[in-house]
């Protein structure tokens, strides 16, 4: 799957040759810094981003492509198939209507349920993600719940048509930690209750190592590493890999300086021509500026992008 | 779980209303503008028509609070039965401009694409055109009238409503519950019309009020120039024609109307005003 913007017809190749699969109930995490590829990859899984952008490749979802799909085919799967969650819990929700008219909403849109099986139906997904008082809190509108509170409802709306694929776009950034330990137990818990996939994007290595089966680490709009979850973060082959590991703060002492990959990610319009890394990498040799590293297999299950990969012992010490 | 939300206690809009005197003038001013619009006889002492040969422009006085025009007619009841026609321009000159436009701007501002490219092209065409020109031209080729007037202003001003839904959609679209409502696989008309237009209204609403004022406005000054309401009907512009030749010696017969031109385009100003601070979305 490939996207590209345009801006003032400049060609802006946000996402290329980004390809994974997520079978059902399995978790799949998404991780890289900001600007790297990791909500387009997501809005242009479901639709958002061709209507901003230019997508080609292939969506594979049951069989059917969702890339060249007509958008009134495509509508029959957004929120009934595929569901997704956004960032920001204050503006993912209308301010102007009831939560329970938004749950409705969905739906609406998806199911034949009468008006009173619609509103039992919302009672129902607000008791499931744990909103106390469901009933009552129906007509209670967005600016009324909590962060947390609001996120709940949008996991409820997101859910309400029991989709099989959730995508997750930060669903705990904008929370605060207590908050957001819930908030992922509740997406785990329901994910697997539903029989459900999730592609879970977040920058948070920590979140991955907990919920995660599996992970793909994205690097200026590339997929430079992925495979199970272990395997990556115990031994990440992907020198930026070991960088994202190294920047995770983890017993050190106090008034350590931290850690971070020197170097800022390259702009989309001036991408070097061989990996996008390289000039940022300590492992890089001749070939990494002259070609681009294919992603491939190394061990079973295990793809990397790289001339030079570090190796296990290398992986342990970092 | 018990039962006990905190749900804070948030003063209600009638409560945020009434303590903004500005809003609350306006308001007054307007209600009462509609009364009298609505029922001038009740509130007119005489009859607008009834000419008296025994009292020709008289100066105001306690039989005639505004006067008497040139064929003894009492200026005040002249000026309130004139309501019944401004207040019909500042609802009939809007309210097709304020429905199209929103409905265009909103879809225009949703799919843009090639739509918004012609909108824009239109947009240009007309702002870059002197309104009132603009007006006067249509009227004279539809010839002179009220309902020619509201077609004139309609014609042209649903572009000013289009242009600020436009903008306000395109705005609201950035909020993630647009996305969210497309990725749920709402329908289009759904997306545009029960979560984006009314989010999108508010500074429609406040334009709508202004514009209300400037219609008044343009009625008046479209029947001063003989090309809106036709004499013998009350019409604030026609009756300040009517007194234009006798300015130095009856001058009542141009102010009084001019006044109420005042005052009911203060009244949409300080309504509009208010509102635009009573529905900010606040905290």
């Amino acid at each position: 799957m490939c996207t590209t913007f345009h801006r003032t017809g400049q060609a802006l190749p946000a996402l290329r040759d980004v390809s994974f699969s997520v079978s059902q109930g399995e978790v799949l995490g998404l991780v890289g810094e900001s600007g790297s590829g990791k909500s387009v990859t997501l809005r242009s899984i479901i639709g958002l981003a061709r209507r901003y952008g230019n997508v080609t490749g292939q969506v594979r979802w049951q069989g059917r492509d969702l890339v060249g799909m007509p958008d009134r085919a495509l509508r029959q799967i957004q929120g009934r198939e595929i569901a997704m969650i956004f960032q920001e819990p204050m503006t993912s929700l209308n301010p102007l209507l009831t939560v329970g008219l938004q749950l409705e909403e969905t739906l609406h849109a998806h199911t034949d349920l009468s008006k009173v099986a619609r509103r039992d139906r919302a009672i129902e997904m607000l008791n499931l993600v744990g909103i106390p008082s469901a009933k009552q809190r129906l007509k209670d509108y967005p600016h009324q719940f909590s962060g947390g509170m609001r996120q709940r409802v949008m996991i409820a709306i997101a859910l309400a048509a029991t989709p099989k694929l959730l995508l997750a776009d930060e669903p705990t950034t904008a929370l605060d930690v207590t908050i957001q330990a819930q908030i992922l137990d509740l997406i785990l818990q329901l994910a697997q209750d539903m029989d459900m996939g999730v592609v879970l994007v977040t920058h948070d290595l920590g979140v991955v190592a907990q919920t995660c089966d599996n992970v793909a680490v994205m690097y200026a709009g590339r997929i430079v590493e992925q495979g199970p979850v272990r395997g990556v973060l115990k031994h990440p082959r992907h020198p930026y890999t070991v960088g994202l590991m190294r920047s995770v703060p983890e017993n050190l002492p106090p008034r350590t300086s931290l850690y971070s990959v020197p170097g800022v990610p390259p702009s989309l319009d001036a991408l070097p021509r061989g990996c996008a890394f390289a000039p940022r990498c300590a492992a890089c040799v001749a070939s990494c500026e002259q070609d681009r590293p294919p992603l491939s297999l190394i061990t079973e299950g295990r793809q990397v992008a790289c001339f030079n990969p570090v190796t296990n012992e290398q992986g342990n010490a970092a | 779980m018990s039962d006990a939300i905190f749900t804070p206690t948030q003063p209600t809009f009638m409560q945020r209303a009434l303590r903004k005197p500005g809003f609350v003038a306006g308001l007054l001013i307007i209600g009462f503008s509609i009364m009298l619009a609505v029922f001038p006889g009740v509130f007119a002492p005489y009859d607008p028509n009834a000419i008296d040969y025994l009292a020709l422009r008289q100066p105001p006085s306690w039989a005639h609070p505004f006067g008497t025009d040139l064929l003894g007619r009492d200026s005040l009841s002249r000026v309130i039965w004139a309501y019944q026609v401004n207040m019909q321009m500042a609802v009939f000159g809007t309210v097709f401009a304020l429905v199209t436009g929103v409905i265009i701007g909103a879809l225009v501002g949703y799919y843009r694409g090639i739509a918004d490219l012609i909108f824009g092209r239109i947009v240009d065409a007309v702002i870059t055109f002197p309104f009132l020109v603009l007006v006067i031209a249509v009227v004279a080729v539809l010839g002179p009238g009220l309902v020619n007037m509201y077609i004139a202003i309609s014609v042209v001003y649903w572009v000013y409503y289009a242009r600020l839904m436009r903008g306000e959609v395109i705005a609201q679209m950035g909020n993630d519950y647009a996305a969210a409502g497309i990725v749920m696989g709402y329908s289009d008309r759904r997306i545009i019309f029960r979560h984006l237009l009314p989010n999108a209204i508010t500074p429609v609403i406040v334009y709508w009020m202004t514009d209300m004022a400037l219609v008044i406005l343009l009625g008046s000054s479209l029947g001063y120039l003989g090309l809106g309401a036709q004499p013998p009907q009350s019409e604030w512009g026609v009756l300040i024609a009517e007194g234009r030749n006798f300015i130095s010696t009856a001058w009542w017969l141009s102010l009084m109307p001019g006044i109420a031109i005042v005052v009911t385009g203060l009244g949409f100003s300080l309504l509009g005003d208010g509102l635009a601070d009573l529905l900010r979305p606040r905290g």
